[in-house]
């Protein structure tokens, strides 16, 4: 089979996709529809902790947060996942253990990829070998600006195999792709090698995840699933820290993917403040009072 | 195809309407002529009724010809003794006092607009109201800088324009209209389309206010018949018409051999091209966009889609799905995309069309989605199998109503695009600018929106070609019209 040419990967107007995200951001989410949607963003974060300062008892606390969201509000979902470096994954997956809530490692020389393989791969089987059940991994940007395309996809591959089963997260670490044609050549190129899930953004650099970036990703995600039949899930991740957004997002998915993409199996939020905020708007909507921010735990 | 996206979900958005209780609006509504409400001599009245529910929403003066005199009298009086004779700067305060009112009573406008003509607020609340204002703000600059916009031509003003305005776009046509006549120095005698008088008259209220001069814009409500009577009148200077093309060559009979200067803006078929290098998923949208905005009653709508056959099915699929999304309903909901039919007798044209085009052979195709009982309304349609010699891609259908041909080459589409009495608008979706380039020289529109659709600014002209009428309106272009040279 001829090599394929990224370079042939469908284009992207930037002006029309702001028009889309627009319409999209017009939408007035109300009542009961808002409530489900805050249950079910809730139910898709990624909760995450990658800081030098990391710790195991900082970990912990915020395992327990992720399944304990607010327990003087019964009958809420825990995150989806927690997210932490992989010399973390031991002390997360005892945390969470029996809850549901999944670990999530990122590896690959996290946040900036540079690094050889050998490592790469190393940094992935320690958290795999440690249990984490998701891998985050990030591309090598530079290789891909220099338009080593097939270097980038057998990295990704390699990986992937590496993860065996575990499902893999590929960060395209979109603020540092430049223009909306590379971040849709990235995602094409990232589902080809094996991607699970495609995921914007490291949080570490500005711009991480936007609204129009996520929509190139989702059309992308979209006409692999034509092509493929193969579901890839999206994570956009960094940036977003309120409700009104991430129920933007949601509709998003809603209206380019359709309602099987709306479960924490196949789209996820990144993110460490999101979770107070939705909390807030959840008891805003049940007391019909904003409540003071002390309220909520901060870890 | 074997995979198959499924757009419905138990995550569904619930009712967010608009409120309406903020909006004043009288039970019965007067001629505005010489600055003051008065009761038409003609004695009749006529019901205005909200599309989306059938109710009456308040009951408009009909002018006979008596009235129609008293309010080019009224104008031409104003011409003679005050506005002719203010400076441009004076004219120009003015016209910023009537700009800044539209935009503190932007919300009311948009309400008032969306109850009287069906469409939905999300466009008569984003585009429609603050673009009426953007006019009048950009024209009332012009007022003192006219020896600038033309210079060592001697601007000057006409006398009394008569304006007829249609229901698509009912505020934004007015401000359209009256704008550039004032900046220019002309005074005004304005009828509303007969299902869309409220704006209209709401801004009579708005130019009271502002303290413009009597009789310098008169506006009289009624139907086709008063519009006549204005368009006939011997004191009139200009007629400026916006409305179909059938409408418009009665206007240009009419007048023909008379002095009076014209302006047409009329019907359209717009061509809008997608070729295979095109970014398909936006072209989509501008798809979307081009025909099913503002329920396709719009005279530059892109109603015949061209699509380069190597990227036909998946722009097909692409544009099917996009549809499955499209909420069709309440036009006060803030989240309906698609607003009610304007008026029964336009509905049943467009079920004409409908009706022909299946019998013509072409594949229809709507999406999905429920539309309320009562009310007027339409699905977005989609009309595949189509030929040039259709009879629903010749015709101006002015619903949402998308008829698609397939082309193979740059020459063949451009043949086809141009193959129309019309020439208003046209749309070109390519990743390549040399192309654009190329197409926007051969196409015979008087728009050619390149990789978007339905794009509007005061500062750009905007007019047709061939039977889509003549003159231009915005920008710079839009004051000639209203203006004679030594």
């Amino acid at each position: 089979m001829a090599e394929k040419d990224y370079r042939l990967s469908p284009r992207v107007d930037q002006v029309g996709i702001q028009d889309r995200v627009d319409r999209i951001t017009k939408r007035s989410v109300k009542n009961a529809a808002k409530r489900k949607g805050l249950y079910m963003a809730l139910n898709m974060i990624d909760l995450t902790t990658l800081e030098g300062a990391d710790t195991d008892s900082k970990v912990k606390q915020m395992c327990y947060k992720a399944q304990h969201l607010h327990d003087s509000f019964p009958g809420l979902p825990t995150t989806a996942a927690v997210c932490v470096y992989p010399n973390f994954v031991k002390t997360a997956v005892q945390e969470v253990k029996g809850s549901g809530v999944k670990v999530a490692s990122v590896a690959t020389a996290f946040p900036s990829g540079q690094s050889s393989l050998e490592i790469k791969l190393l940094d992935t089987k320690i958290a795999v070998d440690n249990g984490a059940h998701e891998v985050d991994m990030v591309i090598s940007r530079g290789k891909f600006h220099s338009g080593e395309y097939n270097f980038v996809h057998d990295e990704i591959a390699a990986i992937k195999e590496a993860c065996g089963k575990v499902r893999l997260k590929v960060i395209l670490e979109t603020g540092e792709l430049g223009t909306f044609d590379k971040v849709r050549r990235a995602s094409d190129i990232a589902m080809d090698a094996g991607a699970d899930f495609i995921k914007t953004s490291t949080g570490k650099i500005s711009p991480a995840a936007t609204l129009p970036v996520t929509l190139v990703m989702l059309e992308a995600i979209k006409d692999y699933y034509y092509k493929t039949g193969k579901m890839i899930g999206m994570k956009p991740a960094g940036g977003i820290s309120n409700s009104k957004l991430a129920l933007h997002y949601l509709l998003m998915v809603k209206e380019t993917l359709g309602g099987k993409w709306l479960s924490n199996e196949w789209f996820r939020f990144g993110a460490s403040s999101l979770a107070n905020d939705v909390l807030m708007q959840i008891m805003k909507q049940e007391s019909g009072n904003y409540q003071s921010k002390d309220y909520f735990s901060k870890d | 195809m074997k995979n198959k996206i499924d757009y419905s979900s138990d995550w569904n958005l619930d009712p967010a309407p608009e409120s309406t209780g903020h909006i004043k609006l009288k039970k019965k509504y007067d001629l505005f002529i010489g600055g003051k409400w008065v009761k038409p001599k003609s004695g009749k009245y006529f019901a205005t009724i909200n599309p989306a529910t059938e109710q009456k929403i308040a009951d408009v003066a009909e002018a006979g010809q008596a009235d129609v005199d008293a309010a080019v009298k009224a104008a031409k009086k104003a011409y003679d003794t005050v506005w002719s004779k203010l400076s441009g700067k004076e004219r120009g305060k003015y016209i910023y006092r009537i700009a800044r009112l539209i935009q503190e009573k932007a919300r009311e406008f948009s309400v008032i607009e969306s109850l009287d003509s069906g469409k939905v607020i999300r466009e008569s609340r984003d585009i429609d109201i603050p673009l009426a204002a953007a006019h009048f703000f950009y024209y009332a600059g012009w007022a003192d800088k006219l020896a600038y916009a033309f210079p060592n031509r001697q601007p000057k003003s006409l006398g009394v324009a008569a304006q007829i305005t249609p229901w698509n776009f009912p505020m934004l046509m007015i401000a359209w209209k009256i704008a550039p006549a004032l900046a220019a120095g002309n005074t005004v005698v304005l009828k509303p389309a007969e299902t869309t008088s409220l704006t209209a008259l709401k801004l009579a209220e708005v130019i009271q206010e502002a303290g413009l001069p009597e009789g310098v814009v008169n506006i009289v409500t009624g139907y086709g018949k008063t519009g006549a009577m204005m368009v006939e009148h011997k004191d009139i200077a200009k007629v400026a018409f916006t409305g179909s093309t059938g409408v418009g060559k009665i206007i240009m009979k009419s007048i023909a051999g008379t002095n009076k200067k014209s302006t047409m803006e009329l019907g359209g078929k717009a061509a809008n091209i997608i070729f295979e290098d095109a970014p398909l998923d936006q072209a989509v949208e501008g798809i979307i966009n081009g025909i099913y905005f503002n329920q396709g009653h719009v005279c530059c709508a892109g109603s015949r889609l061209f699509v380069q056959e190597s990227v036909y099915d998946v722009v097909l699929r692409k544009l099917k799905d996009r549809m499955e999304s499209l909420y069709v309903g309440d036009p006060m909901d803030k989240n309906t995309d698609i607003g009610a039919i304007n008026s029964k007798k336009q509905l049943d044209v467009i079920n004409d069309y409908i009706k022909i085009g299946k019998a013509e052979g072409a594949e229809i195709y709507q999406p999905k989605c429920k539309i309320p009982k009562k009310g007027f309304w339409c699905k977005p349609t989609l009309f595949t199998n189509v030929a040039q010699s259709n009879r629903i891609a010749q015709e101006e259908i002015f619903g949402p109503v998308l008829a698609i041909q397939t082309f193979r080459t740059v020459d063949e589409v451009i043949t086809k695009a141009n193959n129309t009495p019309y020439g208003l608008s046209a749309g070109v979706w390519t990743d390549k600018g040399s192309k654009i380039f190329n197409l926007t020289s051969q196409l015979k529109a008087g728009v050619v929106w390149a990789n978007t659709y339905n794009k509007f600014d005061p500062t750009s002209p905007f007019g047709g070609y061939k039977e889509s009428g003549h003159g231009r309106e915005g920008g710079l272009h839009g004051l000639e019209p209203y203006l004679k040279f030594d």
